[in-house]
C-alpha cells in the first residue's frame, strides 16, 4: 500500500509533543471511585444491601434449630460466621461478578482510557463493596446474637472485622473477576468463593474433619469470623483477635495488590 | 501551502487508496494531530487446529490534521473500531506507529488518556450512576479536582439538554439518552482530541444535532480534533470534513466527502419498489432484474441519467407502472462512491 503524502508540517509536532493533561492524582481518584461505587447502591440496592442479609439471617434461623443457645463454640461460631458470610457473599461474590461483567462488556474501557491509577480503581471499588456490607453485618450479627443468647456488647469489634475481611475478601473477588477469562467463570469463582465461607465459616469447627479444617485455614474470611466469634467470650483473649485481624489485613494487602496487577494485566492487550 | 486538490479517481483496489489529505473546510495548515502509519493488528479466531488468523488492520496509514473532524466510515466488522482501540492506547498494533500530538502511543500508550477523550460503545462502568455523577465522576478521573469536576459536568450537561435527566441513572434511560450522557461524560474536562466510536447511535435528531453542535463549539473555540467512527452515510457526509473509507481492514479511500462523492459523479441511483413481484414481461424490467441489486421488492440500479430517464419511462407506463408502488432517483451518496471503490457489499446505515 502507497504511503499517505504527509506534509512538511508533520515534523513541525514531532519536534515539540503536545503537553500532557495532568493524571488524576491516587487519592482524589480513590476517593471518585469509592463515592460513584456507593452511588450506586442507590441503584443496585435490593442485590447490594439487602440480598445477603437476608440469606445470613436464613441461615442464623436455620441453624438454630442444630445449635442451641448459650455460650457455646458452635453458637459463637454460628453468629460469626453469619455476620462474615454478608462480607463473603458481597465483597467476594459480587464484585467478582461486577468485575468480570465490566471485564466482558468493555466497561473496563472506560477506566483505561482516563488517566487514573490501577490502584484507585481497585481499591475505590474493593472499599465501596467492603462498605456496602457494614449495615448488614450489623443486623445479622445482632439478630444472631439475640438468637443464641450471646452478648451485645461487642459488636463494636465489627468495625474492625469488616474493613479488614472485606479488603481480604474484596481483593480476591476484584481478582477473580480481572483475571477470569470468560464473565460465567468469574461468576462461578464468586460462587465457589462465597459457598466456601459459608459452609467453612458458619459449620462449627469442632464437626469438622481435620482436611477440612485445613482447607478453612487457608480461607481468609475464617480469621474474620474467628477474631468476631472470639469476642463473644465472657473473657476475649483479645490478643488472639488482634492476631486474626492481622492475618485478615496481610492477606488484604495482598489480595489487594493482586487485585490492582490483575487490573493492569486486564485493561493492557 | 495548499496543494491543488488532485482530482479523486478509482483506485486499484488497496493497492493505491484514493487519498487527499489537504481537502476540507477544516484548516489545511494545522500539523497533524492523529499519525497512524502502517498499522497492523491480527486477532485469532477459532481455537486449535481450526484457528484462523484475522488481520483486522492490514496496513493503515493515515493523517488527521488538528482542528478536523475526520471520520471512519465503513461496515461492520471492517476494522474501525480494532483502529480506534489502538489509537486509544486500549490495544497494541502487531506493528506499525501511532502518534498523537507528536507523542508515539505504541511505546506509551497510557499517554493517550492524557491527551483525548474517548467515547467507546459501552457504558457498562457509568450505567448504574446518575448522569450528573457519570459526568462529574469522568472529570475527576480526567485529573480535575471535585470542584473543577463538578462545574465542568454543569456546564456539559447545561450544553447538551441533560438537565431534566441529570438525577437519573443511566440505566434507566432510553438507549439514546444513555448514549448522549456518555458523550457528556467524554466532553467533561478538555481534551484536544475527541475519539468518538459511534457517537449518535440510538439518538434522536434533537440529540444528534446536540452533538454535533458541541462538537463543531469545541473545533471552533479550542480547536478540539475529532475523530469520529461511524457507519452512517448521511451523517459522514453532512458533519465530517475528511473520511476515510475503512473496508476489510484497509482504508480503501480518503478524501472529502465531496471528493469521494465526485467518483460517482455522472451516475444517478434508481430504487424502484414494486407492489408484489415484479413484472419481468416487460422487456425493460426484465433486461433490469439481471443488473438490480434486489432487496426484498426494492430494486436498486445505478446508472448513467440518459439510462435512468429511458429506465423511468418505461416504467411509469402500462403493466410495469401498474406493479410499481414507489420510485426514487437520486444523486449519488457516499455508499454509492464506497460501493465503487469496491467496498464489500451494503453494511452502512442510510
Amino acid at each position: 500500500m502507497t504511503l499517505l503524502s504527509v506534509p512538511p508540517q508533520a515534523r513541525r509536532s514531532a519536534v515539540s509533543p503536545a503537553p500532557l493533561a495532568p493524571a488524576a492524582r491516587l487519592l482524589p481518584a480513590l476517593a471518585a471511585v469509592y463515592r460513584a461505587q456507593l452511588a450506586r447502591a442507590k441503584v443496585a440496592r435490593i442485590p447490594l444491601l439487602f440480598v445477603a442479609t437476608f440469606q445470613s439471617v436464613g441461615i442464623l434461623v436455620m441453624m438454630r434449630g442444630v445449635v442451641d443457645a448459650g455460650q457455646t463454640s458452635a453458637a459463637r461460631s454460628v453468629v460469626a460466621g453469619s455476620s462474615v458470610l454478608v462480607v463473603a457473599f458481597v465483597a467476594l461474590n459480587l464484585l467478582a461478578q461486577y468485575f468480570g461483567k465490566l471485564r466482558a462488556t468493555g466497561g473496563l474501557d472506560h477506566y483505561a482510557t482516563l488517566p487514573v491509577p490501577a490502584a484507585s480503581v481497585v481499591l475505590g471499588a474493593a472499599a465501596a463493596y467492603a462498605s456496602f456490607t457494614l449495615p448488614g453485618t450489623l443486623v445479622t450479627a445482632g439478630i444472631g446474637a439475640v438468637m443464641f443468647g450471646l452478648p451485645l456488647g461487642q459488636l463494636w469489634v465489627l468495625l474492625a472485622v469488616v474493613p479488614l475481611a472485606g479488603a481480604a475478601l474484596s481483593g480476591l473477588g476484584a481478582a477473580c473477576g480481572l483475571l477470569a477469562p470468560r464473565q460465567e467463570i468469574a461468576t462461578m469463582l464468586g460462587q465457589l468463593g462465597m459457598s466456601a465461607a459459608l459452609l467453612l465459616g458458619v459449620l462449627p469447627v469442632d464437626h469438622l474433619p481435620q482436611p477440612v479444617v485445613w482447607l478453612r485455614d487457608l480461607l481468609p474470611s475464617t480469621y474474620g469470623v474467628e477474631a468476631f466469634a472470639r469476642t463473644f467470650a465472657p473473657r476475649p483473649d483479645w490478643g488472639m483477635v488482634l492476631a486474626d485481624l492481622g492475618v485478615c489485613a496481610a492477606v488484604g494487602v495482598a489480595s489487594l495488590a493482586l487485585a490492582t496487577w490483575a487490573y493492569r494485566r486486564a485493561v493492557a492487550r | 501551502m495548499i496543494s491543488p486538490r488532485c482530482p479523486v479517481r478509482p483506485c486499484e483496489r488497496v493497492k493505491s487508496p484514493v487519498v487527499n489529505e489537504t481537502a476540507g473546510r477544516a484548516p489545511h495548515d494545522t500539523p497533524p494531530c492523529v499519525a497512524v502509519r502502517e498499522l497492523v493488528r491480527t486477532y485469532r479466531s477459532g481455537r486449535g487446529a481450526a484457528a484462523t488468523v484475522i488481520r483486522a488492520n492490514d496496513g493503515i496509514s493515515l493523517t488527521v490534521r488538528q482542528g478536523e473532524i475526520f471520520g471512519l466510515l465503513g461496515p461492520n466488522g471492517a476494522g474501525k473500531s480494532t483502529l480506534v482501540r489502538q489509537l486509544t492506547g486500549l490495544l497494541r498494533p502487531d506493528s506499525g506507529t501511532v502518534e498523537l500530538l507528536g507523542h508515539d502511543i505504541v511505546r506509551h500508550p497510557e499517554r493517550a488518556a492524557r491527551l483525548l477523550g474517548y467515547l467507546g460503545q459501552e457504558s457498562t462502568a457509568l450505567d448504574e450512576l446518575t448522569v450528573a455523577l457519570a459526568a462529574e465522576t469522568t472529570g475527576r478521573l480526567r485529573g480535575l479536582s471535585r470542584s473543577a469536576a463538578r462545574a465542568a459536568a454543569a456546564d456539559v450537561l447545561t450544553e447538551l439538554g441533560l438537565e431534566a435527566i441529570a438525577a437519573r441513572p443511566l440505566a434507566k434511560l432510553s438507549g439514546g439518552q444513555r448514549r448522549l450522557a456518555c458523550f457528556a461524560a467524554a466532553l467533561v474536562g478538555d481534551r484536544p482530541l475527541l475519539v468518538l466510536d459511534e457517537p449518535t447511535t440510538g439518538m434522536d435528531p434533537v440529540a444528534r444535532r446536540a452533538v454535533w453542535s458541541a462538537v463543531d463549539r469545541r473545533r471552533a473555540e479550542h480547536g478540539t480534533t475529532v475523530l469520529l467512527v461511524t457507519h452512517n452515510v448521511i451523517e459522514a457526509e453532512t458533519v465530517l470534513d475528511r473520511v476515510a473509507v475503512v473496508d476489510e481492514g484497509r482504508v480503501i479511500a480518503c478524501d472529502t466527502p465531496g471528493g469521494l462523492k465526485a467518483l460517482v459523479d455522472g451516475d444517478v441511483r434508481l430504487d424502484l419498489v414494486w407492489r408484489d413481484e415484479a413484472p419481468i414481461g416487460v422487456p425493460a424490467v426484465a433486461e433490469l432484474a439481471d443488473r438490480a441489486e434486489r432487496t426484498g421488492r426494492r430494486w436498486t440500479v445505478r446508472t448513467t441519467p440518459e439510462q435512468a430517464r429511458e429506465l423511468v419511462a418505461a416504467v411509469t407506463t402500462g403493466p410495469a407502472f401498474a406493479a410499481l408502488d414507489d420510485f426514487t432517483l437520486a444523486t449519488p451518496s457516499l455508499e454509492d462512491a464506497y460501493l465503487k471503490l469496491g467496498g464489500r457489499h451494503g453494511g452502512l446505515a442510510k
